[in-house]
C-alpha cells in the first residue's frame, strides 16, 4: 500500500512539473523568439518561423539588427525618457496614492465613503475615453518654470507625469492592504501620542512591503506601455518614450522584422530588470490580496 | 567736454539701435515642418533634413526646423495638434488623406502658381474644393510583378501598357500557372497587408470593372457604383481567386507576401515599386513588372503618395510657400527617386535618375504612373470609406455573400457621409 502511494505521489510530482514546464515555456516562447529574432537577418527570420528553428540560436546570427536600430532610432533617448518619466510617476504615486489610501482607511472625515464609491467607478472608466478632454486640458493649464509663466504643457515630461501620478486602482490597493493591518496597532500608537503623519511613515509604510511592490509593478507596467497619451501631447522627439518610438520601426507596408525584434528586446530588459527586483514581493502581495496584474 | 557725455552716449545708443535693427532685418522667422517619416530604412528622412537646411541657407527670411513623426502615428498625431491648436506651418500629408485635412480645418490652400505643376504626374497634385492644397515631390505606383521565364514556360503573353491583359486573359493564365502545380500560388494580392493597401491596390480592380468605392459625380452615395453589376461582377471575381485557390486570402502570411514572389512560392505578386529593386537584383533581366489587367474598363492603378501643405493656422504661409515651392525642382525629384526608389513627378526628372531614366530598371513604373494612375475618391470620407471597403473586401474574400457584403458596405458608408452632413460637397 506504501508502494502503491509512494508511486502515486511520484506520479502527481511528475505531471505537476510536466504542467510547469509547459506553462513555463508557453511564457518563455515568446521571449525566446523574440531574442534569437534579433539576431538573424530579416529572410532568415521570416522562413524559420515556419520552424523551430524559430526558436534556436541556429544560422547566419550577429548583432546587426541592433546596430541598424540605433541607426534608425535614437534608442537610448526613448529608454531614457521612458525611464525618467515611468521612475518619476512611480514614486509620486506610491507617495499620493497610499496617503490617500491612509485618509480612507485611518481617518474619519465627512463624506470619504461617498468619494472612496467614486474613485472605485472611476475604475470603469478606460484612460482612453477621457484623453481628448485631458489633451485640451492640458493645452491650456498655466505653468511656472524655468521660463518664467507660460501656458500649456504639451511637450513636456510634466504632461506625461502629472496625469497619472493618482489613480483609482493603486489607491484601490493600498486601502485593500491597509484594512488588514491590525487596528491595534494604530490605536495603541495614537494613544502613545503619535500623529497621523508618523503613524503613516513610520508603522503603516514599513508594513507595506508587498503591496508597494505590487503597486509599483502595475504602475511601472502602465507607463512604460504608455503609447497613445504621449503619441497625443509629444511632438519631440527628444522627449519620446520607447512605445511611440516602436513606431520608427514600421511604416505602411515594410517593416524591418529584425530590428524590430532588437529594438523591442532591448525596451523589454528595465521591464524584465524592474519585475526581477520586485519579484518576491510581488507574489507575497498577490498572495495576500488576490488581486492579479 | 560737459556736453561730451550725452552726446557719445546719443551716438552710442543710436548705433546700438542701428545693430539692433540690422539683427531684426537678418533674424529668419521660424517655420515649422512635420514629417511622417522618422526611422525611414531608405535616404527619405536624410534627404527631407537635406532639403530643410538648403532652403534654410539659400535666403534669410525664413528658418524651417523640422520634427520628425514615425508614420503608424503621425496622422493621430496631427489629429491631435489640430485639437489642441498646435499645428505646425508646413504639414506632410499622405495625398488620399489630404481632403479631409482640408475640410476640416487643418489646411489652407497652398496659393501656389498652377503652371508650375502643369508637366506634373496626377497623382502628386492634391486638390480639393477646386484649390490645389498640397504637392508632392513623388509618387508610388503598383504593377504585376513577375519573372518573363515563368511567362513564357507556360505560353503566357507578355502584356504591354498599350496591350495589357484582358481580365479573361489574366484569369486564365492564373489557372494555368496552378494547374502547374509548381507554385503554391499563382498570385499574390497581398493581402496580408491590411489597411490603406487595400483600397490603394485593390479599388482600381474594381473600376477597372466599372464600379468604384463611391460616386465621384457627387461623392453623396457608393449605391449603384460599389453595389451595382459591375461592382458584384468584381465581387465574385474576387471571391472566385480565393476559391479557385488562385491568391492566399486573408491569412496570408506577411512573410510570405515578403519572400514569396522571390523563393517561388507565387508566380506573379501585385506590389509597388518600393519593393521592386530587390526584384531586379534577384532576377536581373528577368524580373518583369507588369501593367494591371483591363477588366472592361480600361486598366487602371492607385495614385498619389505623401505631400506637402500648409497649415490652416500657419501665420506666414508665404513662407511655408517658400519651403515648397523650393523643394518643387528636379534636382530635388532626382534625389528622392535616387534614394528612396519612388517615382519622380516629372519626366525631365526622371530622365536624370538612375532607375527611371530611359533603359533603367525602373522605367516602366513611369509609365504606369503616367498612364494608368486615378487618385483615390478625393472626398475627405475617403479615411472612412476605405476602411469600409477595406472590411467589405476581406469579408467577400473569406466567403460572405458578394451582394449582402457590398451592399452593407454601401450602408456604412451613406451612414457616415449623413452623420457627417455629406463632407462639404
Amino acid at each position: 500500500m506504501a508502494a502503491v502511494t509512494g508511486d502515486n505521489h511520484g506520479l502527481r510530482l511528475a505531471t505537476r512539473y510536466a504542467v510547469l514546464v509547459l506553462v513555463a515555456i508557453i511564457f518563455i516562447f515568446p521571449l525566446l523568439f523574440m531574442a534569437m529574432s534579433s539576431l538573424k537577418p530579416d529572410q532568415q527570420l521570416l522562413n524559420d518561423t515556419n520552424s523551430l528553428r524559430a526558436f534556436l540560436p541556429v544560422g547566419d546570427l550577429s548583432l546587426q539588427n541592433y546596430w541598424d536600430a540605433f541607426d534608425r532610432a535614437p534608442i537610448g533617448v526613448f529608454v531614457l525618457n521612458s525611464v525618467l518619466v515611468t521612475a518619476t510617476t512611480v514614486v509620486f504615486s506610491l507617495f499620493v496614492c497610499s496617503l490617500a489610501a491612509f485618509s480612507f482607511v485611518f481617518l474619519n472625515w465627512k463624506g470619504r465613503g461617498l468619494i472612496f464609491s467614486i474613485l472605485l467607478a472611476t475604475l470603469i472608466i478606460p484612460y482612453e475615453t477621457i484623453f481628448i478632454p485631458l489633451l485640451l486640458m492640458a493645452s491650456q493649464l498655466p505653468w511656472i518654470g524655468a521660463q518664467g509663466f507660460e501656458v500649456g504643457w504639451l511637450n513636456t515630461y510634466r504632461v506625461q507625469i502629472i496625469p497619472f501620478i493618482a489613480d483609482g486602482l493603486t489607491i484601490f490597493l493600498f486601502v485593500q492592504y491597509f484594512r488588514d493591518l491590525p487596528k491595534e496597532l494604530i490605536e495603541a500608537s495614537r494613544v502613545e501620542g503619535a500623529s497621523w503623519w508618523q503613524i503613516y511613515r513610520k508603522i503603516v509604510m514599513p508594513l507595506a512591503g508587498p503591496v508597494l511592490a505590487t503597486a509599483a509593478i502595475l504602475k511601472f507596467l502602465f507607463m512604460y506601455n504608455q503609447y497613445l497619451w504621449p503619441l497625443m501631447v509629444v511632438q519631440e522627439e527628444a522627449i519620446r518614450p520607447v512605445m511611440v518610438g516602436l513606431g520608427y520601426f514600421t511604416d505602411q507596408l515594410n517593416v524591418p522584422w529584425g530590428e524590430v525584434m532588437a529594438y523591442l528586446t532591448l525596451i523589454t530588459v528595465p521591464v524584465l530588470a524592474f519585475y526581477l527586483m520586485l519579484q518576491r514581493a510581488f507574489i507575497a502581495s498577490i498572495a495576500s490580496t488576490g488581486v492579479k496584474g | 567736454m560737459k556736453n561730451a557725455t550725452p552726446l557719445l552716449a546719443r551716438g552710442a545708443a543710436l548705433a546700438a539701435l542701428l545693430a539692433a535693427s540690422a539683427s531684426v532685418a537678418h533674424a529668419q522667422t521660424e517655420l515649422s515642418l512635420w514629417y511622417h517619416g522618422a526611422g525611414s530604412a531608405n535616404a527619405e528622412e536624410a534627404l527631407v533634413n537635406q532639403l530643410v537646411e538648403e532652403f534654410n541657407a539659400s535666403q534669410s527670411d525664413w528658418t524651417v526646423v523640422i520634427e520628425t513623426f514615425p508614420q503608424l502615428a503621425y496622422n493621430d498625431a496631427v489629429g491631435a495638434a489640430a485639437l489642441a491648436g498646435e499645428l505646425p506651418d508646413i504639414l506632410d500629408v499622405d495625398g488620399p488623406v489630404m481632403p479631409n485635412w482640408a475640410w476640416a480645418g487643418y489646411m489652407q490652400p497652398l496659393g501656389i502658381d498652377e503652371a508650375l505643376l502643369a508637366d506634373y504626374l496626377p497623382g502628386t497634385i492634391g486638390r480639393w474644393g477646386g484649390e490645389i492644397y498640397s504637392v508632392g515631390l513623388w509618387d508610388a505606383a503598383v504593377a504585376m510583378t513577375t519573372r518573363r521565364s515563368t511567362l513564357e514556360a507556360y505560353g503566357i503573353r507578355i502584356p504591354t501598357l498599350d496591350e495589357p491583359w484582358t481580365g479573361q486573359e489574366f484569369t486564365s493564365a492564373l489557372m494555368t500557372i496552378r494547374d502547374s502545380g509548381d507554385f503554391e500560388f499563382p498570385l499574390d494580392l497581398g493581402m496580408a497587408w491590411r489597411g490603406e493597401w487595400y483600397p490603394y491596390a485593390f479599388s482600381p480592380l474594381l473600376q477597372s470593372f466599372g464600379g468604384d468605392i463611391i460616386d465621384r459625380s457627387t461623392y453623396q452615395t457608393a449605391d449603384g457604383v460599389l453595389n451595382g453589376d459591375a461592382a458584384i461582377a468584381f465581387g465574385e471575381w474576387w471571391q472566385m481567386l480565393f476559391e479557385e485557390n488562385l491568391a492566399p486570402g486573408t491569412s496570408q502570411d506577411a512573410a510570405d507576401r515578403d519572400v514569396g514572389l522571390l523563393n517561388g512560392t507565387y508566380a506573379i505578386s501585385w506590389n509597388g515599386n518600393w519593393a521592386a529593386l530587390p526584384v531586379v537584383e534577384a532576377f536581373g533581366d528577368d524580373a518583369l513588372f507588369l501593367p494591371a489587367p483591363d477588366f472592361g474598363n480600361g486598366p487602371t492603378i492607385g495614385g498619389a503618395s505623401w505631400q506637402f501643405g500648409v497649415s490652416a493656422t500657419s501665420e506666414h504661409p508665404e513662407g511655408a510657400r517658400a519651403f515648397i515651392e523650393f523643394a518643387l525642382q528636379d534636382r530635388w525629384f532626382a534625389a528622392f527617386s535616387d534614394g528612396t526608389g519612388l517615382i519622380p513627378p516629372t519626366s525631365s526628372a526622371a530622365a536624370d535618375t538612375a532607375n527611371y531614366a530611359p533603359g533603367g530598371p525602373l522605367e516602366v513604373f513611369y509609365g504606369l504612373s503616367e498612364a494608368q494612375a486615378l487618385v483615390r475618391p478625393v472626398t475627405p470620407g475617403y479615411i472612412v470609406q476605405a476602411r469600409i471597403f477595406e472590411g467589405a473586401l476581406a469579408d467577400i474574400a473569406n466567403g460572405a455573400d458578394v451582394i449582402d457584403a457590398l451592399d452593407a458596405a454601401v450602408d456604412d458608408i451613406e451612414d457616415d457621409i449623413q452623420a457627417n452632413n455629406g463632407y462639404g460637397h
